[in-house]
């Protein structure tokens, strides 16, 4: 039983480079591993790569060099991917790009129907999604009039209606109120599967990952190289502000 | 912005079986456009009026919609019956006007109108989703409809796209002009909308594969055949048939 106990890895890629067409290397002789019930948030400046490195993990962008290992096997042609996409649900930064069918119930049954589910089951399935997700009441909206906030949770609807293993989360916060946002940290808390969260958020990430990383010149930095830490204080001169000194 | 004031109603018409009022609208339309007897024609408007009726549309919302036609025949009634050669019907001083180039411009108006009311009468009385999937189950080339359906999805955030374009200039003082200026600024925008148009195209299109898209949709919405439909399809048939009659054999 001691090889369950030990960390399954899911995602392994080595030496992966990507560069964008006649634009500058994007990411350079990366390695990462992602392990079953990992939680790692990655936070990085703009352009970094980050979600290439997510394109490049769901096949949708192919690197000029390195390996890649999803659930222990090798992939490299479309049609490996087919299973690693069915598997690892990725949540787009755009909502638009994600909702394109013209109803809620119709964009979130789209995935389980392309698995080969029966209409009933996809609705089925939808629909638990979306009370799941407290947004039962949506289900006949049309998804251009939605809030930003309500077309992020219907987008992350369609995704986990999938029943996928490993969730890529891209910058899931932008532009969500307070409230939204709140929401977004309960239900990723509550899920129990592995996941890599894009934000700039530093609370955010901490509230719903273990571990953080960041990238720089194309590669990933894991928790040696880069800590973050929180603390807590008491402000004693009341409601005046104060700075942290900026780390040397 | 595409408003859909005709979709939402509770007349027996919003009620029948779309892919019955789409077979039937295309039908009347043909049968329609290839009449040129005026008994037929003028039975066909009466038809199509009364069908606006019974769906009861707003009055106001139908007679905007023929107005934009209305351009478009005047401009007709104006060319036609001076330029068709033929026997004279008037004369007005040096213009001449035709015979047949009055019968064809009458022709003409009555068709584009029943026509017209036809397709609000039954056609835009469903949401363009339904539209979208009843063609789909009538087995209309599926990429038509994916192209159709995905037009209504995307118009509304490129429109948006559009005025925060143009937003953006305004905040920064352009006031177009007739000048060289204004035209490359609106040559800007609309080339950046083309520009974020197939990026996005392109984002939509991984977010689909991303979701195990195999290059077909599949439909949620089951369409059930109702009592009245049937009754729709007997007098549908009637209609035709009376037209038929009308136009090729009294």
């Amino acid at each position: 039983m001691d090889i369950l106990k030990k960390k399954q890895p899911i995602i392994e890629l080595k030496g992966i480079s990507y560069a964008y067409p006649g634009g500058r290397q994007v990411l350079d002789n990366l390695d990462f591993t992602l392990s079953r019930k990992d939680r790692i948030g990655l936070v990085a400046p703009n352009g970094s790569g980050k979600t290439t490195l997510f394109y490049v993990i769901m096949g949708l962008l192919k690197p000029s060099s390195g390996s890649i290992k999803i659930f222990g096997k090798p992939v490299f042609k479309e049609k490996d991917f087919r299973d690693v996409r069915r598997r690892i649900g990725l949540l787009f930064q755009d909502a638009d790009d994600q909702l394109f069918s013209p109803t809620v119930l119709e964009d979130v049954a789209f995935g389980p129907l392309n698995l080969g589910k029966s209409t009933r089951e996809a609705v089925e399935i939808s629909r638990k999604t979306l009370a799941f997700l407290g947004m039962s009441e949506f289900e006949d909206r049309i998804t251009f009039k939605l809030s930003g906030g309500e077309k992020r949770m219907i987008s992350l609807a369609t995704v986990l209606a999938m029943a996928p293993e490993v969730l890529l989360l891209d910058e899931p916060t932008t532009g969500l109120d307070n409230a939204t946002r709140k929401i977004l940290v309960n239900v990723l808390k509550s899920l129990d599967m592995s996941l890599i969260l894009i934000s700039h958020s530093a609370d955010f990430l901490a509230g719903a990952t273990d571990t953080i990383c960041s990238m720089e010149n194309g590669r990933i930095l894991t928790d040696e190289q880069v800590h973050f830490h929180y603390h807590y204080h008491a402000h004693t001169r009341g409601t005046i502000p104060h700075k942290h000194k900026e780390p040397k | 912005m595409i408003t859909e004031p005709f979709a939402i109603g509770n007349s027996w018409i919003h009620r029948i079986d779309p892919r019955l009022k789409i077979s039937f609208a295309t039908l009347y339309s043909f049968l329609i456009a290839l009449s040129d007897r005026f008994p037929t024609l003028i039975t066909g408007l009466v038809i199509s009026i009364g069908l606006v009726a019974i769906a009861r549309l707003n009055i106001r919302q139908v007679s905007k919609r023929l107005i934009v036609v209305s351009g478009f025949l005047l401009l007709l009634w104006v060319v036609m019956p001076l330029t068709y050669e033929g026997p004279a019907m008037y004369r007005l001083g040096p213009l001449t006007l035709t015979r047949p180039g009055i019968t064809l411009s009458a022709q003409m108006t009555l068709k584009s109108i029943s026509i017209l009311l036809i397709f609000m009468a039954l056609v835009a009385t469903m949401t363009f989703a339904t539209l979208g999937y009843a063609l789909d189950r009538l087995h209309v080339s599926g990429k038509l409809v994916h192209l159709f359906l995905l037009t209504y999805r995307y118009i509304f955030v490129i429109e948006k796209e559009y005025r925060r374009l143009l937003r953006a200039a305004r905040m920064r003082s352009f006031h177009p002009g007739t000048n060289l200026h204004s035209y490359k600024t609106y040559a800007y925008i609309i080339g950046m909308l083309f520009v974020r148009a197939s990026a996005r195209a392109r984002r939509v299109h991984q977010a689909m594969i991303c979701r195990g898209f195999k290059g077909r949709f599949y439909c949620l919405q089951e369409f059930k055949s109702a009592g009245c439909d049937l009754f729709f399809l007997i007098l549908m048939t009637l209609i035709s048939m009376g037209l038929i009659y009308l136009q090729w054999i009294y």
